[in-house]
C-alpha cells in the first residue's frame, strides 16, 4: 500500500507562561492509503497533538507532515483551511454538532464551502446519513437524538465531503460500552468498505482492538508499533 | 445566501435572549424613527422655500411686534428687490383649539408674485384678490380637513378678535392652490386670508404687519439687501431685522428650544443603549460558541469566513430589530402626518436611509469586537476549552 500520511522529525512545543513545553519529540512516522490506526498512549504523551497536526488543525515547530504527497506543514491560513476542507474529516469526543440545526443540516455544514447547489447539498447529506445508519433522523436536531446517534451524524459530516482521511479524537470516550462498539463497528466499515483511512486516538485497549494497527506514544515519542491482526 | 441559514439558526439558538433583544432593537427604531423624522423635519423647515432669494425683514425685538406698512414703499426701493409682500400671523384654529391652523394675513397679488411655487388656476387668484372674505388654502391643509372651494369657512383667532369683540371669523374658500414641484407640495398646509378685510375688520394692530417677505431679483444680492433694509431704520422705534428665509423659518421654529439639540440628546442615549444591549448579547453569543466556531473552522471555514458569519448574525439581529422597528415608527406616522401638515407618514424614505445607515454602522461597532475575536481564535485551544 502507499502511504497516505508521512512524518518526519515532527516536533511541537507549546509555550505556556514563560515555559516551553516539548510535547513531541522527532517522531516519524509512516501511515498508509487505507488503514486504521489507533494512537494510544498515558495523559500528556502527544496523542492529540500528533492527531491535530496530521489533520492540520495546528502547526508543527519543526518537521514534516505530508498527506497524500502535500507537505501540509508549509501550509497557513486559509490554504489549510481549504486543504481540511477537501481531504479530512472531523469526529470528536464531544460530538461538538451546531445544536441549533438539524441532524441534515448538521451534515451539510463541510458542503456549504464547495460549490454545490442547496439541493445537491441536501442529497448528499441524506446519503451519508444513510450509510451511517441514521436516514430517517435527518429533521430531529441533536438535543433529540441519543449519545450514539449524534455521533453517528458527527461521522456523516465527517464522511459527506468524501475525504480520503478521518481523524476520530476519542470518538467513544463519551458513550456506553455497547453503543461505542456500534460506532467502532461502523469506523471499521467505512475502513474496510470505503477505503477511508482512519487515524483515532483513544485511551480504550477496546476500542483499539478495532484498528488495524496500534502505535504507542509517551513523552512525545513513539515507543511502540503493534500490527493488529484481530 | 447559502450561509443565511446558519446565520439565522446561531441567531436564534438562544431564543428568549434573542426574542427580547429584538423587543428592544425594536422598541430603540421605532423611537429613533419618530425622533428622526422630527429632526428631518426640523431640519428642512427652511430648505423647501427659494432660500436665499427671499429676506424675511422682522422686528429688531421679536417677530410678534408689527411693523407699520408705510415701510413698503422704503424696502421696495431698495435696489434688487423684485416685489415685496407682508404678512400677519393670524393665529388660527378650526372648531376647537388643538385644531391650529397656520394662517397668513396677505396681500393677495403680492403673494402670487413672492411665492412662484404656489400653482392655482388664475381664477381663483383673481377671486381671492377680489373677495374680502376670501381665504385660499394649501391641498394638505384642504384635504386633511375636507374643504371645498365655495365653501364658508368659521375660523377663530387666538389672537385677533374682530371690531365686534367675537373672535369667530367668517371666510370663503375661494380657491386651493398647490406646489409646483414635490418640495413645495409638501409645504401646503398653509391657508391665506385677504389682508385688507383681516387690517379692516380686526380690532387692534391695524395698519401693521408682522413680517416683510422681499422677493430679489439675485440671490447674490441677499446680503447687501438685508444690510440695506435694516439700516433704513436703524435708530427708530422700528428697527428691522432681515434675514434669508430658510433662516427665518428655523429661527421660527426654535422658538420652542434647539429641537436638534433635544432630539440628538434623546438618539444618542438611545444609541448608546442600542449599543450596550446588542454588544453584551453579541458578546455573550460569541462566547458561548466557542467550540462550535472552533469546529467551523475545522471543517475548513476560514478565519475570515467565521468573522463574516458573525458581523452577519450581528447585522441580522440589529437589521430585523430595525426594520420592525422602523416599520412601527412609519405606522405611527401616518398618524402624526396631520400634525406636521405631512403628505403622508413623516417617517419617510430619508428617514428610513437614516436607519439603515445607522444600522450598518451599528453592527459594525457592536459585531467586530466578538467577530475579531471569533477570526483570532485558535482551533486546538478553542478545542481544548483553553
Amino acid at each position: 500500500m502507499s502511504s497516505l500520511i508521512e512524518i518526519k522529525n515532527l516536533s511541537k512545543s507549546y509555550v505556556r507562561g514563560k515555559q516551553s513545553i516539548e510535547v513531541l519529540h522527532e517522531l516519524s512516522l509512516s501511515i498508509p492509503k487505507g488503514d486504521f490506526v489507533a494512537l494510544m498512549g498515558p495523559s500528556g504523551s502527544g496523542k492529540t497533538t500528533l492527531l491535530n497536526l496530521i489533520g492540520g488543525l495546528d502547526q508543527p515547530t519543526r518537521g514534516e507532515v505530508s498527506i497524500d504527497g502535500k507537505r501540509i506543514d508549509q501550509l497557513s491560513g486559509n490554504a489549510l483551511a481549504a486543504w481540511r476542507a477537501r481531504n479530512v474529516g472531523f469526529v470528536f469526543q464531544f460530538y461538538n454538532l451546531m445544536p441549533e440545526l438539524t441532524a441534515e443540516r448538521n451534515v451539510e455544514l463541510p458542503l456549504l464551502l464547495t460549490g454545490l447547489s442547496a439541493a445537491n447539498r441536501g442529497k448528499r447529506a441524506r446519503i451519508a446519513l444513510e450509510i451511517v445508519g441514521l436516514g430517517d433522523r435527518g429533521r430531529h436536531k441533536p438535543k433529540e437524538l441519543s449519545g450514539g446517534q449524534e455521533q453517528r451524524v458527527a461521522i456523516a459530516r465527517a464522511l459527506v465531503a468524501d475525504p480520503t482521511l478521518l481523524v476520530c479524537d476519542e470518538p467513544t470516550g463519551d458513550l456506553d460500552r455497547k453503543t461505542a462498539d456500534e460506532i467502532l463497528r461502523l469506523l471499521q466499515t467505512l475502513n474496510t468498505e470505503q477505503g477511508k483511512t482512519i487515524v483515532m486516538v483513544t485511551h480504550d485497549p477496546k476500542a483499539a482492538e478495532y484498528a488495524k494497527r496500534i502505535l504507542h506514544l509517551d513523552k512525545g515519542q513513539l515507543v511502540d508499533d503493534v500490527s493488529n491482526k484481530g | 445566501m447559502k450561509y443565511f441559514r446558519l446565520v439565522l439558526a446561531a441567531l436564534f439558538a438562544k431564543k428568549i435572549r434573542t426574542t427580547l433583544t429584538l423587543l428592544s432593537l425594536v422598541m430603540a427604531y421605532l423611537l429613533f424613527g419618530l425622533l428622526q423624522a422630527v429632526n428631518v423635519l426640523f431640519n428642512s423647515a427652511g430648505d423647501s422655500f427659494s432660500g436665499a432669494t427671499r429676506i424675511v425683514t422682522q422686528s429688531r425685538v421679536s417677530f410678534t411686534q408689527s411693523l407699520p406698512l408705510r415701510m413698503l414703499p422704503q424696502i421696495e426701493s431698495v435696489k434688487g428687490v423684485q416685489r415685496v409682500m407682508y404678512q400677519q400671523w393670524f393665529g388660527a384654529y378650526y372648531q376647537e383649539p388643538r385644531n391650529q391652523l397656520v394662517a397668513f394675513a396677505v396681500d393677495p397679488l403680492r403673494l402670487k408674485d413672492v411665492y412662484p411655487e404656489w400653482k392655482m388656476p388664475d381664477a381663483q387668484w383673481q377671486k381671492f384678490a377680489s373677495t374680502r372674505t376670501g381665504i385660499i388654502l394649501g391641498r394638505q391643509l384642504a384635504d386633511r380637513f375636507n374643504f371645498k372651494v365655495g365653501q364658508q369657512l368659521p375660523m377663530n383667532s387666538n389672537i385677533f378678535p374682530k371690531n365686534d369683540g367675537s373672535k369667530l371669523w367668517t371666510f370663503e374658500v375661494v380657491g386651493i392652490y398647490d406646489g409646483k414641484d414635490a418640495d413645495a407640495q409638501r409645504q401646503t398646509g398653509v391657508m391665506y386670508i385677504n389682508f385688507d378685510y383681516f387690517d379692516e375688520a380686526r380690532q387692534f394692530g391695524k395698519g401693521g404687519a408682522g413680517i416683510y417677505i422681499s422677493k430679489l431679483a439675485q440671490a447674490d444680492d441677499a446680503e447687501r439687501v438685508a444690510r440695506e433694509i435694516d439700516a433704513m431704520s436703524i435708530n427708530s422705534p422700528e428697527e428691522t431685522k432681515s434675514q434669508s428665509e430658510k433662516e427665518f423659518n428655523l429661527n421660527f421654529v426654535r422658538q420652542i428650544g434647539d429641537i436638534n439639540l433635544i432630539v440628538n440628546a434623546i438618539l444618542g442615549a438611545v444609541f448608546f443603549t442600542i449599543l450596550l444591549l446588542t454588544g453584551n448579547t453579541m458578546a455573550q453569543a460569541v462566547r458561548e460558541r466557542i467550540p462550535q466556531l472552533a469546529v467551523l473552522k475545522t471543517l475548513g471555514f476560514t478565519d475570515s469566513s467565521v468573522m463574516w458569519l458573525i458581523l452577519a448574525e450581528t447585522l441580522l439581529l440589529i437589521g430585523i430589530g430595525a426594520a420592525l422597528g422602523m416599520a412601527l415608527a412609519t405606522v405611527v406616522g401616518f398618524g402624526l402626518a396631520g400634525f406636521f401638515q405631512a403628505a403622508g407618514s413623516i417617517v419617510d424614505a430619508r428617514v428610513w436611509a437614516y436607519a439603515a445607515g445607522s444600522v450598518l454602522v451599528l453592527a459594525l461597532v457592536v459585531g467586530l469586537p466578538p467577530a475579531w475575536r471569533a477570526k483570532r481564535l485558535k482551533i486546538v485551544d478553542a478545542l481544548a476549552g483553553r
